[in-house]
């Protein structure tokens, strides 16, 4: 117990001192997953509103193919863009191995279905009577989808937030597209992680109290746009 | 509320932005020397004088100079001689140099159970705690310290299988964890645990056996393979490190410690 105690002291010592670290830390992983999800979102909303609202043939074999990747593992993402980002394969040439743009690309491969498919379930969930009423009132169809997403505006918030929560918890995909590189790629996941390999227990405990902290401060600002 | 939404990602990004101007040098290199802190030490000098910065990319040995070998970095500082001499006889590295060293030393608990404490031989050492079937924790995972341990079973015959040799595929820090955890022998480099001693129980039992000497290398990679790597920077870090400045600084480091590697004597 006292091990734990003096540890929670330690962390929260460093969090006051500001220390540049975990500042550092924190930064990184703030700007690539909200670079992330707002990527995702930019195409997971539209794209979940659509297969939410149209029929057509296939229509099953999609939505269990995006269920099926909404428990894609982050290794597996890392794995898979590692061998597209690599100098021997297919987009070597970009160079983004090891940088930032590698992790936000893997955290949006991560985030897409999770948003897609939360939109594509609040947008089926709606009332079926808003887009034929919105479309007798003039609005043309992209307007009347327009509206009905005003509608269900929690359930896309909902879709965004779980979205932004799964990558900014995320390690795998970090680690292994960002190489956790001090001051440039390392992120709280990847510090939490390297710091436990260290043995810097209180290090490491202070960064998880930060991660939650910013989490909550995150969702916080979102609930208070919800409000409005 | 949607524009709003946008607005401060994009910002975000805006500000994120002059940090990519300046040229960046990949380094990969091997976990020790990165928890050791040295490099933190080491590279400030460096990346002002050449106004760059040095990404360094802390894995095993083995992962390091796979790293090199399809061009993912520019330069690796890594440790066993073998896996180094192959890379460069393949033509993927050029101009290896050695930068310093430290060596490695056989950790078990206080008690001793399988009787290693004071042995000379490295070798002989393993095969008692194999005897023994007393728990070993092994890297696992082709760095250079498992490249070493590899080594030394094979020198003394033994072949490690059993529930007692536990291969973790973890970095040196926290097999020394899981030794001490489980109450187990480790190999691990000098450097290492000494940054360690405050927190195992730990204590080198074995040390001295000349096969525990562990060199550290430097190889830029060819840029006849990989026409993108950044070599005259490579170049200039390799001299860097090898320059009275950064073996001094090597030398040095820890400021008021015990040293964690050492230099060739000149």
């Amino acid at each position: 117990m006292g091990f734990l105690f003096e540890s929670l002291q330690q962390s929260l010592q460093l969090i006051f001192s500001l220390d540049r670290e975990v500042f550092l830390a924190v930064w990184t992983s703030l700007y690539t997953s909200l670079t992330a999800i707002v990527l995702a979102a930019a195409c997971g909303v539209p794209f979940g509103a659509t297969v939410g609202l149209l029929r057509f043939p296939g229509r099953g074999a999609v939505l269990t193919l995006f269920n099926t990747l909404m428990a894609l593992p982050t290794v597996v993402v890392g794995l898979v863009l590692f061998g597209l980002f690599s100098r021997q394969g297919p987009l070597g040439s970009l160079g983004l191995l090891f940088t930032p743009w590698a992790m936000i690309a893997g955290q949006f491969v991560l985030a897409i279905p999770i948003v897609a498919n939360y939109t594509l379930a609040a947008v089926a969930g709606a009332d079926p009577r808003i887009l034929p009423t919105a479309q007798t009132l003039g609005a043309g169809r992209l307007q009347g989808v327009w509206q009905l997403l005003l509608e269900v505006r929690f359930g896309v918030m909902a879709a965004i937030v779980a979205g932004f929560g799964r990558v900014i918890a995320e390690v795998g995909v970090a680690m292994m597209l960002g190489g956790n590189i001090r001051g440039y790629t390392r992120t709280m996941t990847t510090a939490i992680a390297l710091e436990t390999s260290k043995g810097e227990f209180a290090f490491g405990l202070a960064l998880g109290i930060v991660l939650l902290g910013v989490a909550l401060i995150v969702n916080l600002f979102l609930n208070l746009l919800q409000q409005r | 509320m949607h524009h709003r939404l946008l607005t401060v990602p994009l910002l975000l990004l805006l500000l994120a932005a002059p940090s990519f101007a300046e040229e960046r040098l990949r380094l990969a290199t091997t976990t020790s020397t990165e928890n050791s802190g040295l490099l933190a030490e080491l590279l400030p000098p460096f990346e002002q004088a050449n106004d760059c910065k040095v990404d360094v990319i802390a894995v095993g040995t083995g992962k390091a100079i796979k790293l090199g070998e399809t061009g993912d970095v520019d330069v690796v500082l890594v440790h066993a001689r073998t896996l180094e001499d192959k890379f460069v006889a393949d033509g993927y590295g050029v101009d290896r140099r050695d930068v310093m060293y430290n060596d490695f030393v056989i950790l078990g608990p206080p008690a001793d159970p399988a009787g290693i404490a004071g042995l000379k031989d490295a070798a002989v050492a393993l095969g008692k705690i194999a005897a023994a079937k007393a728990t070993f924790v092994s890297r696992g995972d082709q760095s250079g310290t498992h490249v070493k341990e590899k080594e030394l079973w094979t020198a003394g015959g033994v072949e490690p299988v059993g529930d007692w040799y536990l291969e973790a595929g973890l970095g040196m820090g926290e097999v020394i964890t899981m030794a001490t955890e489980r109450l187990g022998y480790a190999l691990a480099d000098r450097g290492t645990y000494l940054s360690y001693k405050d927190k195992t129980d730990l204590r080198v039992l074995v040390e001295g056996d000349e096969r525990l000497f562990n060199p550290y290398g430097v190889i830029a990679v060819n840029p006849e393979k990989h026409p993108h790597v950044k070599f005259p920077l490579a170049e200039k870090f390799i001299d860097y490190l090898v320059s009275p400045e950064g073996q001094a600084a090597i030398a040095a480091y820890p400021r008021g410690g015990d040293p964690l590697f050492f230099i060739y004597e000149k």
